[in-house]
């Protein structure tokens, strides 16, 4: 099997993916945007200068950015998805907390051994709606990704998670998850402190716990450390977002045993927002401002509190006895398998 | 094929295959040793005590009561739910392995009695596709935890597994949610859970059902850890401490309750089971038809069971 270029199955010529595109670089997709941008940016800046009227040629430029936003979105590949989910500029679970939530008060530390930075913890209330926020956060910037260990938590982090959840339990505030991570920190400190152990006990916490537990997955739903904060009467995902066993990369160096497959690893993998839906993963995937959340945050940001708001509204309907049955339920019917062969 | 692949293939024949097949080298301790020794051992390296893969019809024999297995759900089998391809297909890859392991994938479960006890049993098979959790092992895990619910009775699992199987996607993830949550229901209940790891337990499957027991059990040198040391050195660039990841490093570190030898394994189990107090079924439908049982706690049954009139009693100090 050959790689296909993205460029090729989708109906408008992409640029081409800049040389190495990093992990939190731009991706490919913003290059075609990039350069209508800079034509708009440099319009405006000679209007002002010499008191041209440039606006009519503006408003074309932007609509036809706009249909070339359209467009790509409408044929995004499942890989391109996942760069627009670690895109540099992407909204950050604090980025959504500060706007959405009211009174925030971070909680910090598991009791025991450290305050994992990688994992935010604390109450707020959304509309008056007192609520435990528990997030994955990446952080930006060199310095404070370093600080939050670039949103891949250690145990003490999902100790942290589980007690915070079990104060919601107790003072029955409902539990709203972010993810975004990319997985839980491969090393040996997390490793002697009992990675394995801290996240399976999350998810035994998780499918019992006596309140309800919205999880929103923001941007990178990396296997286990994802799931460690993901077992949910609902799970929303963002249309930018994926959510896998494993990443592309991970998927391709052992299954293809090559290190350039991720593109197909990726596409194998139907780790998308919609095939997760179809698998009965994710219940509602929720939209994002076109061309992606980091192209308007605000916005982003008040799409994803409606739907929080809206959710948590519902699931305020339902008892605690059938809420926790239909959760169990919820996971007990995932998966495929045949029967009486 | 390269020189490094001839090569390779050289030192394979001379370190680890010796012609006539009577001696072999010890993954463990590198020492050449008595094939014979280590089948007569139960798989174990005479000189290092590195417990080598058992197969399941051998454990089921060395674990339980003769004749005592009843298999149950044997008839779950694996679909290709998102027609994965990588290098081969998984349904193509599904069938090779099912004809090498004449098994349909990586999990046996049923009910049997170890010592004198019933029990729920699960036993993966790490030779299938290295033990991974698909929905099929999901499946089967969950379903057996159910029948030990159902029935009031305790649950033993070996593992033996790389984690969750990549070529079923998220399926496969959320087998970890979907185990544990039956789990947290048998833990509700009161039931004991008993996981034994077996090397090598990790990932995904130590990440959900095989880190949820009441309490953990390790063979000897078992590897056992979230992420495989190779991606972590990997990641940090450092060479790892000797013995890490393995069984006793877990055991130092807090993190498992013993480790014991696979000789001991069947006796332990049993004496950890005395500590489950059998209970009926439900209360309809009651198999001790004295009803002393029903819902007294162990503490309360004084000298009914072997091991709470064992206890000894506290000293008194004057």
């Amino acid at each position: 099997m050959g790689e296909t270029p993205p460029e090729a199955d989708n109906g408008v010529k992409k640029p081409k993916a800049s040389e190495g595109v990093s992990v939190n670089g731009p991706t490919d997709f913003d290059g075609a945007v990039f350069e209508i941008e800079r034509q708009i940016k440099d319009l405006e800046a000679l209007s002002r200068k010499h008191g041209v009227d440039f606006a009519e040629n503006i408003a074309t430029l932007r609509k036809q950015q706009d249909q070339i936003l359209r467009a790509l979105v409408a044929n995004l590949s499942p890989w391109d998805r996942i760069c627009m989910a670690r895109h540099r500029d992407r909204p950050t679970a604090s980025d959504y907390i500060s706007q959405i939530f009211s009174s925030f008060i971070e909680l910090h530390g598991d009791r025991a051994f450290a305050d994992d930075r990688a994992i935010i913890t604390g109450l707020g209330t959304v509309d008056g709606h007192p609520v435990m926020i528990v997030a994955n956060e990446k952080g930006r910037g060199v310095k404070e990704k370093g600080k939050r260990n670039f949103g891949m938590a250690h145990p003490e982090g999902y100790r942290k998670a589980r007690l915070k959840m079990l104060l919601a339990e107790k003072l029955g505030l409902p539990v709203v998850t972010f993810i975004d991570t990319q997985g839980a920190f491969p090393g040996i400190g997390a490793e002697q402190r009992g990675q394995a152990l801290a996240i399976a006990e999350n998810l035994k916490t998780m499918a019992s716990l006596r309140t309800p537990i919205l999880a929103l997955i923001i941007g990178e739903g990396g296997s286990g450390g994802a799931l460690a904060i993901g077992v949910a009467d609902r799970v929303c995902a963002q249309e930018n977002s994926y959510f896998s066993v494993i990443t592309p990369e991970g998927c391709s160096a052992i299954l293809w045993k090559s290190a350039d497959k991720r593109r197909e690893a990726a596409e194998a993998l139907k780790l998308d927002p919609r095939s997760l839906m179809t698998q009965g993963i994710v219940d509602e995937i929720i939209p994002e401002p076109l061309g992606g959340a980091h192209r308007d945050p605000r916005r982003a940001s008040e799409i994803l509190k409606a739907a929080i708001l809206r959710n948590l509204a519902e699931l305020r309907m339902t008892g605690l006895e059938e809420l926790l049955r239909a959760r169990y339920y919820r996971y007990r019917r995932i998966g495929s398998v045949v029967e009486g062969v | 094929m390269s020189w490094t692949n001839w090569r390779k293939k050289l030192s394979l024949r001379t370190k680890k295959e010796v012609p006539d097949g009577l001696f072999l080298t010890c993954e463990g301790c590198q020492k050449m040793i008595y094939k014979k020794h280590k089948e007569e051992g139960m798989e174990v390296c005479p000189e290092c005590d590195y417990h080598f893969y058992l197969p399941i019809q051998k454990r089921l024999e060395m674990l339980l009561d003769p004749g005592s297995f009843e298999e149950r759900f044997a008839d779950i089998g694996p679909t290709d739910p998102l027609r994965f391809v990588d290098r081969e297909p998984y349904e193509t890859r599904l069938k090779k392995v099912q004809a090498q392991t004449g098994t349909k994938d990586a999990i046996l479960v049923g009910i049997g009695s170890i010592q004198g006890r019933k029990a729920a049993l699960g036993l993966m098979d790490f030779r299938f596709m290295g033990g991974s959790m698909g929905s099929v092992v999901g499946e089967k895990i969950t379903r057996i935890t159910e029948c030990a619910l159902e029935r009031l009775m305790p649950l033993v699992i070996l593992s033996a597994s790389g984690g969750a199987r990549m070529q079923e996607g998220a399926l496969s993830l959320m087998q970890m949610a979907k185990t544990s949550c039956a789990l947290a229901r048998l833990s509700e209940a009161g039931i004991l859970y008993v996981s034994v790891l077996t090397n090598p337990t990790t990932a995904g499957v130590l990440a959900s059902f095989a880190g949820l027991g009441d309490i953990i059990i390790a063979e000897p040198k078992a590897l056992i850890g979230f992420t495989g040391p190779r991606v972590i050195k990997e990641t940090i660039k450092q060479d790892l401490p000797p013995g890490f990841q393995r069984s006793e490093f877990l055991l130092e570190h807090g993190l498992i309750d013993m480790i014991v030898h696979r000789r001991d394994l069947r006796e332990r189990l049993g004496q950890v089971l005395q500590f489950c107090p059998e209970r009926p079924a439900s209360p309809g439908r009651e198999e001790d038809p004295s009803g002393r049982h029903e819902a007294l706690p162990l503490w309360q049954r004084a000298g009914e069971t072997a091991h709470a009139s064992a206890t000894v009693p506290p000293q008194v100090v004057k």
